[in-house]
Formats: structure tokens, sequence, C-alpha cells
């Protein structure tokens, strides 16, 4: 299979890249890495009459020290953030959900940003930004905006980025003091998540000062598993501490059935993996 | 159509294609890069894996015109002239292929793997490789291969892997015809 006819649009800056999105009507897809929208191309479940693409545009990869929070442009390849020493230092959970993204090919060419923006329930690394409560810039024709994780994920495949903009870089603040664990569950290499979990934990003496956990594929967005981080915040450092408030992981979630697992079944998933991603954290 | 130039296996080429063609079909069909095949349709089995500025990518998941004044290695050029490639070398010696559809992509994808990791133990090769399917599941002497190849581009001794065990001790009915080779 091949994709249906589209023109083509290939602009070198932010702001070609906008005027191309805005000379092009509603029906128009930007190419990142592609390695979503490819695919769903070939299959013809996408036929956009224009594709924007950004594999030229200069300042969208890379990662920088920006003060409290490191800065990962919206280009930066997987690859490139799992060799980055400042994800690796101030962000370590980034790198260890990067990691699982499907393979080595795969994570050569599919980019930060394009993952976060295609949204799906599935990836790996919309829950990890929203644990780690990162910030998204957004770039429009008239100027750019921020918006923090927990309102950039809006629905199934769908994102606060609106027509005409384009996520351009995303801010992740430095957790120092802080361990991470990300723990998937699939079936087989290179799957996507049935179910999984991002936990960052920061301990204080024998307690959890303060928790954060996303969960992957637990309804049409990523979620925070609020009732759990409320119950491990001050709570001792004991497995049977954090298997109590693991427990509480799939309240108020509405995951999906489909052929990999039932929505009972993720439910059960998320509690598990959120009791081996917060133990693994604490380091219990 | 959309102006390209792109240097494939050591030559360049400036052709006007497609926008929406797939770098795959590029390569076979423009170029008569056949080495290159298409497996899947899925961009599961990375039979079709090339180099594109030095690493593996799915080339059925790339546009010719992302490649655009990019550098292509292809199964064919790997080589870079007469003779095999240490990882070819050791797909042959070690049988790392049965039907052998999917060995272009298993090679470029462990080039580009012990390019990272020279040494890598069986998990490593497993893990490196999960983005390359074989049909018949000759994974066993794939992983062999491969490290046997690590081996020998490491200048290792005989190009017997470090750590690893005699294969006839671990493997499965089809080892020991590979062994007597060795």
């Amino acid at each position: 299979m091949i994709p249906a006819p589209f023109a083509y649009a290939r602009p070198t800056t932010v702001e070609e890249a906008l005027q191309a999105i805005a000379d092009c009507g509603e029906d128009v897809k930007v190419l990142a890495g592609g390695q979503s929208l490819i695919p769903v191309m070939r299959l013809r479940l996408a036929a956009p009459e224009t594709v924007v693409d950004l594999g030229k545009v200069a300042g969208l990869r890379g990662v920088r020290d920006d003060g409290d929070a490191i800065v990962i442009g919206a280009m930066t390849t997987h690859s490139d953030v799992l060799a980055d020493p400042l994800v690796a230092e101030h962000a370590p959970l980034i790198a260890e959900a990067t990691g699982t993204v499907a393979d080595r090919q795969v994570r050569h060419r599919g980019t930060f940003g394009g993952a976060l923006v295609h949204a799906d329930p599935a990836g790996d690394l919309p829950a990890v930004a929203l644990a780690l409560d990162a910030e998204f810039v957004v770039a429009g024709q008239s100027g750019r905006r921020t918006v923090p994780a927990g309102e950039f994920f809006v629905d199934y495949l769908t994102t606060a980025v609106g027509e005409g903009e384009l996520l351009v870089e995303v801010r992740v603040p430095k957790y120092t003091g802080w361990s991470m664990r990300y723990e998937k569950f699939n079936r087989v290499a290179q799957a996507w998540s049935i179910v999984a979990v991002a936990a960052a934990v920061r301990r204080e003496d024998g307690r959890i000062a303060e928790a954060r956990v996303g969960l992957t594929n637990m309804g049409p967005t990523p979620l925070r598993a609020r009732q759990v981080e409320e119950a491990l915040a001050g709570a001792e450092a004991t497995a049977e501490a954090v298997a109590a408030a693991a427990e509480r992981a799939a309240e108020g979630t509405d995951p999906t059935s489909d052929l990999n697992a039932q929505a009972d079944y993720r439910q059960h998933l998320a509690k598990v993996l959120t009791r081996r991603a917060v133990s693994t954290a604490a380091g219990l | 159509m959309t102006p390209i130039t792109v240097r494939v296996d050591g030559a360049s080429y400036t052709d006007d294609v497609e926008p929406r063609t797939l770098l795959v079909h590029y390569l076979r069909e423009q170029l008569g890069k056949v080495g290159t095949v298409v497996g899947c349709d899925t961009s599961n089995c990375g039979a079709c894996t090339v180099h594109l500025d030095g690493e593996a990518v799915k080339s059925c998941t790339v546009l010719a015109v992302q490649a655009d004044g990019s550098e292509v290695t292809t199964i064919e050029g790997v080589a870079g002239g007469a003779g095999l490639h240490p990882v070819q070398k050791a797909f042959h010696e070690m049988h790392g292929l049965q039907c052998g559809y999917c060995t272009p992509g298993m090679i470029m994808a462990s080039i580009d793997l012990l390019k990272d990791n020279p040494d890598p133990s069986d998990d490593e090769v497993r893990e490196g490789i999960e983005g390359n399917l074989c049909r018949c599941t000759g994974y066993q002497n794939i992983v062999r291969a491969v490290r046997h190849a690590a081996a020998e581009m490491r200048g290792g001794a005989n190009g017997v892997p470090s750590g690893s065990v005699s294969p006839a001790v671990v493997d499965t009915a089809a080892a020991p015809h590979v062994a007597v080779q060795s």
C-alpha cells in the first residue's frame, strides 16, 4: 500500500511552517518523524490533501537546559532523547519510557513531539509527560502559548494544539532528588502498551514525601492516578503502604476493551503495574 | 513531483518523485536497488531496513522526499565494494537465514546495533533487532551470526563470542549442522 496522493510542503522555519498550514485549509497533516502518520496514510486511514513536513525546519531538534527545567524540541528523535545527558539526569522517566517505544528503526525516526501530539492512548510518552507536569509550547500565527500537561490531552488522538498551530517544544521541570520508573505491559517485542504506569517518587527519611503516577491506555487520554498519589503522600515507604495505595490505581478509569485485553483486566493491570512502578521508584 | 537529491550506496542521484513515494519503492523501482525488500504493509517486519544518514530506518515508513539531501546505504552497498561485510559473512557462515527474505533487513539492523554495542549478549541482540521479524523463526542462528560478526569486527579470538557457551549445548536441533561448519 502507498499513501493517496497529497500536496507536499517543505518549510525551513517555524514561521514558514505555520504559513504553509494556514495556506492549506483544513485538510492538512503535519509530518514529524512519520512513524505513526505514514502507516496510517499507507493504510488509507488518513488521506490528507496536504502534508507539511517539518523535517527541514531548523531549531526544533535537541534538548537544552533552561534553569529549573529542560526543554525538549518537538522534532527531537526518540533515539536522541535516549542518548541525551540532560534527560538522563533530570527526567530519567522519559528516557526509560522512550526506550520501550517500538524498535530501534522507529526510534531513529519517530519524534518526542510527534508522539505527544499524536496522543495515542497506548503511546508511552503522554502519560509520562502528564506525570511529570510537562508544559507544551504551542506556536500559532498570533504567537506562542503554553499549555500545561493536564490540559493538553483532550480526547482520543486529540490534543489542545488547535488548527493552524504547531507544538514546538516541551518544558519538563527538573526532578532533583526524585526516583522514577516506567512499567509497561505488552505481549510481544515492539508492541504497544496494553497498560503502562509512569511513576515518580520523592522520598524523605523513611517516608514517601510526594508521588506522581501517570497511566497509559486506561482511557481515551493519559490519566493521573490522583487517588494513588494522595494515598502515597506522607505514607511510610513500605511495600504494604505502596500496595495499599496501588489498589486505588483504577479508580475513575474507563479503559477500553479490545483484542488485547478486556476493561476489567486493564484495571487489574493498572493496580499491579502501579505497585511495581512505585515500589521500584521508591527503592523497595 | 518534488525534486530530491540523494546519495545511495556511494552514488548521487537527482530525481523527481511523487511526494507519496515511499523510500523503499524509490530505491527498488527508480534506482533498481532490489536487494532491499518489502516484507509487510504495517511497518512491523523490518525487511526493508536501510541506513539513512548512518541510522537504521524502515524504508517503507520513510517518504523518498524525506531522504532529500541524505545518504542512504542499502544491503547492496554495505560491503563498500567487492566481498562481503563482516555481518553478511557471519550470516553466511552461521547459517543465519532460512528462506532469506528477512536477511537484508536483519543485516542492516544488526550493523546498526553493533555500531552502538560492539559486544552484545544474546539478550541484547534479541532486543536490538526486535524490529525485525523472521517468519521462518530462525532466530537462534541469527543471534549467533550477529555475535560471531561482533567478535570478528572486534578482532576477537577466532570469532568466538565472549562469554558464550558452545552452540551445541544451548541450541535446538538445528544447531549441530552449524557447529560443524565452524
